[in-house]
């Protein structure tokens, strides 16, 4: 039940000169919810793009379920085949259908036959409440119905972990929630769930820990309830303040 | 009634202003048009110079007097606004509107009036227009080349065959609709290949073997052109991509290859196809001159197809290769699935101005020797008993790769409606 499912050792990462990570060490558990908040350059999009190498880390080690991220591709591929992602700007395939963006990375990755691919991607996008949109193309839809087609073109994927990167930040006001509630009953069902937003609402309601990260550094590592009673850092205390 | 001034038009006396802005306009045209078309000049009885500026004169007063805002009429409101804003605009007007009727009569006179297509020898064309006996006794050469009258029939055979084999995709069945790519970019070239190799160039099955030296007019073309399309669009998508590889050996070789073909005439790459590139092969090694040349112009066009997809690819926003990444999808699955539909979508009209452009250089396979409807053209010019006829070759030409290249244009747009989504 608590096993690790990622493990990160003092993992640097370096745009040029510029040193984007610096030590991080992570240990994620297995259906644990983090949530990671920060200021922006702070490096915590680089942080969860790093645990499906879509970023690639110069030092110390990243495990993701027993497997050591390294160069060797096939590798690779099969970890992000079991890490979801959910992009800020939805990046469905624009000349797709909603259905044949869900279906086509089980399909062509996970060699599923074209039925069984279509059934389960229905029954993800009943989950977040868009199956009557699946004929559709996403510039048809709202951005909150996009941002909910892209976690449900993650989960047809069945990943065993869902990051999830400023899910919200481009969306209107008003469909925040829809895609949080999609996000909530996600984690709800037991979903290891690596979140980078500024939705506090929603890491009280449901994150287990959050991370405070500032200047490529994880400053503040603690229990939800702990993190926003009492913070133990100024900085942290300082970007509460701003954002309550 | 209130006064009129004809200084400044306005809605009050609408219709005094139209009806003499009118009358002037319409006198105008007609006495360039009768001018134009019968030789009368009806205001001979002027000085010379009034004579000549009189239209345009009475032209500009008639547009003055109708330029009226807010008219209330539709037609007119819209000629308003759209060729007589201001008297710059009606001069514009005017002088376009006269340069086209005064063309209009030499034209259909060289064309049809004064044109002659009866008779079979030169001596027919008696009229001061074009000769289009010369174009009618030769038009089997533009089409055939030197390709033996008796054996066109294989020609004809092969390409109504093509033409036929092309429609199949109109076909409405979903069972075949599965396999039309797989059709279209290996079957029908294949087919086409096979058509061509046995029916077209002969030598076995019985039929007699026609030399590719013979081959040429408009058939060539077409043969020319369709192949080298065909074959430079996927070595182009390859460079495209193959430029922008991770690995440094795939992008250098890609780059300096693109480079290299970008930096030389089409002309000498015909050339050393021709000449160079057989001293480099084994003696007993022989390669037609024909497909020499197609690899040379596809290698040629490829180049330009690379940079033209290359501009497409990067187009996409990067998000698109994350999430395909983040899907577990490898490189050729997402560029197969997720980036090329895309990014050729984008690069459509770069696509077709670059095939239009290889359309239109055919001609230049002149310098090896292959005669396609332009290097008939020139050896039927300097025939002797033609002498004198280059006009009419060259207008025949035109009209012939006009209707080529619109019609391939018009595919494009039609395409790029059909693949429009949004983003």
């Amino acid at each position: 039940m608590s096993d690790k499912i990622i493990e990160m050792k003092s993992v640097n990462k370096w745009f040029g000169d510029f040193q984007v990570l610096k030590d991080v060490n992570l240990d994620v558990k297995q259906t644990q919810k983090i949530v990671v908040c920060g200021p922006s350059g702070s490096g915590k999009s680089t942080l969860i793009r790093c645990i499906n190498r879509l970023e690639e880390h110069q030092k110390g080690t990243i495990i993701v379920d027993g497997n050591e991220l390294t160069e060797d591709t096939k590798n690779i591929e099969k970890i992000r085949a079991e890490v979801g992602m959910v992009f800020q700007q939805f990046n469905l395939f624009p000349h797709l259908s909603i259905l044949d963006n869900c279906t086509l990375a089980p399909i062509w990755v996970k060699k599923m036959p074209k039925k069984e691919a279509e059934e389960l991607a229905m029954k993800q996008l009943e989950q977040v409440q868009i199956a009557d949109q699946a004929k559709k193309f996403p510039g048809q839809l709202s951005g909150g119905q996009q941002q909910r087609s892209a976690i449900a073109r993650a989960l047809c994927m069945k990943p065993k972990i869902m990051l999830f990167d400023e899910p919200t930040s481009a969306l209107d006001p008003e469909m925040i929630k829809e895609v949080l509630d999609a996000m909530v009953k996600l984690a709800k069902g037991g979903m290891t769930m690596i979140v980078v937003t500024h939705e506090m609402g929603f890491a009280k309601e449901v994150a287990d820990e959050v991370i405070f990260m500032d200047e490529g550094m994880i400053v503040e590592k603690q229990p939800t309830k702990e993190f926003f009673a009492n913070p133990k850092s100024d900085r942290t205390k300082l970007f509460l303040s701003q954002i309550l | 009634m209130s006064k009129i001034n004809f200084l400044k038009p306005d809605k009050e006396n609408l219709n005094t202003y139209l009806y003499s802005g009118s009358f002037l306009f319409f006198i105008a045209i007609f006495d360039v048009f009768i001018n134009s078309f019968f030789e009368i000049n009806i205001t001979s009885f002027l000085p010379k110079i009034v004579s000549f500026l009189l239209p345009l004169i009475l032209g500009i007063i008639g547009l003055h007097l109708i330029r009226i805002e807010f008219s209330g009429i539709k037609n007119l409101d819209l000629l308003n606004k759209n060729i007589n804003t201001s008297t710059f605009n009606a001069v514009l007007t005017l002088l376009i509107i006269f340069t086209i009727i005064k063309s209009i009569s030499p034209i259909m006179s060289w064309f049809i009036i004064d044109a002659n297509i009866a008779g079979d020898t030169k001596e027919a064309c008696t009229g001061s227009g074009a000769c289009w006996t010369y174009i009618k006794i030769w038009l089997n050469r533009f089409i055939y080349g030197m390709y033996p009258n008796e054996l066109q029939w294989r020609i004809n055979i092969s390409f109504i065959l093509l033409i036929t084999l092309a429609f199949v995709g109109l076909i409405p069945s979903a069972k075949i609709k599965k396999f039309l790519t797989l059709y279209y970019v290996v079957i029908y070239p294949i087919i086409a290949f096979i058509l061509i190799y046995y029916l077209i160039s002969g030598g076995s099955l019985g039929l007699e073997w026609v030399e590719t030296g013979a081959w040429g007019g408009l058939s060539l073309t077409f043969i020319v052109s369709f192949f080298c399309l065909i074959f430079c669009f996927p070595v182009g998508m390859f460079l495209a991509l193959g430029r922008r590889s991770v690995l440094p050996i795939v992008r250098y070789i890609s780059i300096g290859f693109i480079e290299f073909w970008r930096g030389v005439p089409l002309i000498t790459v015909l050339f050393m196809s021709s000449v160079m590139f057989p001293m480099f092969l084994p003696e007993d090694f022989f390669m037609d001159k024909l497909v020499r040349v197609i690899i040379a112009i596809s290698l040629f066009e490829a180049a330009y197809v690379a940079e033209v997809i290359r501009g497409g690819l990067q187009a996409l926003p990067r998000g698109q290769y994350d999430a395909a990444k983040s899907l577990g999808m490898g490189y050729w699955k997402m560029h197969i699935f997720v980036i090329l539909p895309q990014a050729l979508k984008l690069v459509i009209p770069g696509i077709a101005n670059t095939f239009l452009a290889l359309v239109k250089d055919t001609p230049l396979i002149f310098v090896v020797g292959l005669l396609e409807i332009v290097g008939m053209l020139n050896l039927a010019k300097t025939n002797p008993k033609w002498l004198g006829f280059a006009m009419e070759g060259y207008v025949f030409a035109a009209i012939i790769f006009w209707i080529i290249c619109y019609a391939m244009s018009r595919y494009s747009q039609n395409l790029e409606i059909k693949y429009k989504t949004e983003r």
